[in-house]
């Protein structure tokens, strides 16, 4: 059981058109990303159970939720789900006390309060369970929604671009408290964005949606760097490393991360030697040579191998780089792709100019 | 002062407004639930047909219900099928009259508060595995609360000042049909303005109390629109 949601919907919406056929994994969290238009909410909202798709077939972990030919469609309320909303969507007659115990009076009572307990501490909201939603800021409410969407100890996590309402102050409040959901959930997440910034923090997998259809899914390494997704061509481009704190050059305000295949010198990072850490990487702060470079300012030389690159029409080249095992993507001039003579499967150097820690 | 009489009409125009107010909650919650949430063709219709008596003089409507509720009417051949004869000049005649004739009332301001309520909270009750049933009664109506207060307490208050459906279809019978409204009309009608100014004042004391407390709680209250 490797992929045990397996999604399928066709729905006709007016000229709007949702026809989708995904697998997807059943832990860590899923990023269903696209513009606005392009389906996501309303994939998520079938899942749900929310909006009904005239064909579909959903079955999580082995359980069938919706066939519509055999006629099966388990209406919301009695799939074990929980569901975070763009708006936090509490009940304003309710406290946050009120709130949290909604769903869990309504499931059997085999879930502890102790799970309660700890997904209060988990999100940072023990100090405000007496209060009513209108006294909370936007950050708080939202907390609060994912903790009462946690309290019944769904099969699944749907969040439906739950950040999207807040302002910048505010997504970077919630933001650690998703990435802590990230590795304390055993259950996978559906996670709907259109924020680079958020797939880049929080993906595992990610599914690239457009114009209601599937435009390519996969783990999320491999979707930043594949160039036949617009996603490396955006000038925002960026691949993402897992690596792990090694040491600290308290000297020169310096980490040394290191990954599957090498290691990385970082500014100094505020976390102990073996730290896990997503290490983001800008495309357009890679380049490329041909051989080691022996003087240079910059401290992270890695040799690569070019694995692929592509035109942008526009004067760049996308440049797609394998290191070791790692995907990496750069982002150069068509002149010195040229002048460079690059082609696939040639070894080269490159030279990372800045890295950005994600936790 | 109130004479003994005086005080029969009054027990018996509350006896009507609370079992109308009664009927009319329970037959006007599904019927305003529907009417906000529905897309269908009809509701245009229903919405017009519930809206009538606001702008139908009462008279009109008090006449047409005489007819029909007659044994030559529809309701009056169906009510002596029933065996329980015709429904002119009878205090269930009386209810019934008044509940056709004050449902707006009670429908209207329900109406206006489901709407208000949205789809959103339904939604975040289905997901937190309530019923539809059981959103009804856990979200709606708390959220609704207001307009299941102003519901009550205008079909009541509007049930208590009815005249004209009245006497047309509940005459002026004591003890069985002779509310309040009718009582004053004949107090003036005999010249007996003292007795007259007496009731009038119950009425007019009693309908400014319950207004007041009736907006007194509704500030007080959280409404939907504050759903956030």
């Amino acid at each position: 059981m490797t992929n045990p949601i397996i999604v399928r919907f066709r729905l006709d919406y007016g000229a709007f058109q949702l026809a989708v056929d995904l697998s997807l994994p059943g832990s860590g969290i899923t990023v269903l990303f696209g513009h606005s238009g392009s389906g996501k909410t309303t994939l998520l909202r079938c899942i749900a159970g929310l909006q009904r798709a005239q064909q579909g077939y959903l079955e999580i972990n082995g359980n069938v939720w919706q066939d519509s030919e055999r006629g099966v469609f388990l209406p919301t309320h009695k799939r074990p789900l929980g569901y975070v909303f763009q708006e936090a969507n509490l009940f304003p007659h309710l406290t946050v006390a009120g709130n949290l115990q909604f769903g869990l009076k309504r499931i059997a009572k085999q879930s502890n309060t102790a799970d309660l307990q700890h997904i209060v501490e988990l999100l940072g909201i023990a100090h405000l369970l007496k209060r009513l939603p209108d006294c909370l800021s936007g950050g708080e409410r939202q907390r609060v929604a994912i903790a009462r969407a946690l309290a019944l100890n769904p099969q699944i996590l749907l969040m439906d671009e739950p950040l999207a309402s807040l302002d910048a102050k505010r997504k970077h409040e919630i933001l650690p408290f998703l990435s802590r959901l990230h590795s304390e959930l055993a259950i996978p997440v559906l996670y709907v964005t259109h924020s680079q910034q958020e797939v880049a923090q929080l993906a595992d997998t990610l599914v690239i949606m457009e114009d209601g259809r599937v435009q390519a899914s996969g783990p999320l390494a491999e979707m930043q760097s594949r160039l036949d997704v617009p996603l490396a061509q955006d000038r925002d481009a960026a691949t993402v490393w897992q690596a792990t704190v090694s040491e600290h050059e308290t000297d020169y305000y310096l980490t040394r991360v290191v990954f599957a295949d090498g290691a990385l010198s970082l500014p100094l990072v505020d976390a102990a030697v073996g730290t896990p850490l997503r290490v983001q990487i800008y495309a357009r702060d890679v380049s490329i040579a041909l051989e080691a470079p022996t003087a240079t300012s910059i401290l992270n030389v890695l040799p690569a191998t070019v694995t692929g690159l592509a035109d942008d029409h526009g004067g760049r080249t996308v440049v797609r780089l394998q290191v070791g095992n790692q995907a990496l993507l750069a982002h150069i001039t068509r002149k010195s792709a040229l002048l460079l003579g690059l082609h696939a499967d040639m070894a080269v150097y490159v030279q990372i100019k800045g890295t950005s820690i994600l936790n | 002062m109130l004479t003994s009489a005086d005080f029969d009409t009054l027990l018996l125009t509350f006896k009507v407004a609370s079992i109308s107010t009664a009927l009319m909650m329970v037959l006007g919650t599904p019927l305003a639930w529907w009417l906000a949430r529905t897309s269908s063709a009809w509701k245009g219709i229903i919405n017009a047909v519930v809206a009538l008596p606001l702008v139908l003089p009462p008279t009109v409507l008090g006449f047409y219900l005489l007819v029909m509720m007659g044994p030559a009417g529809v309701i009056g051949e169906f009510t002596n099928w029933l065996g329980i004869g015709t429904l002119p000049f009878t205090f269930a005649g009386l209810v019934v009259a008044s509940v056709l004739y004050s449902i707006p009332f009670v429908v209207q301001p329900l109406q206006a508060a489901f709407a208000t309520i949205g789809e959103l909270p339904l939604e975040a009750a289905a997901t937190l595995r309530a019923s539809p049933l059981d959103t009804f009664f856990s979200v709606v109506m708390p959220l609704a609360k207001p307009g299941f207060l102003t519901a009550i307490i205008l079909g009541f208050t509007h049930t208590v000042g009815e005249f004209g459906v009245v006497l047309m279809v509940g005459g002026n019978i004591p003890d069985k049909t002779r509310v309040v409204s009718v009582q004053i009309y004949n107090h003036v009608e005999a010249m007996d303005y003292s007795d007259a100014h007496w009731l009038a004042g119950v009425l007019l004391v009693f309908s400014f109390t319950v207004l007041l407390t009736l907006y007194t709680v509704l500030k007080t209250q959280p409404t939907a629109h504050q759903l956030k």
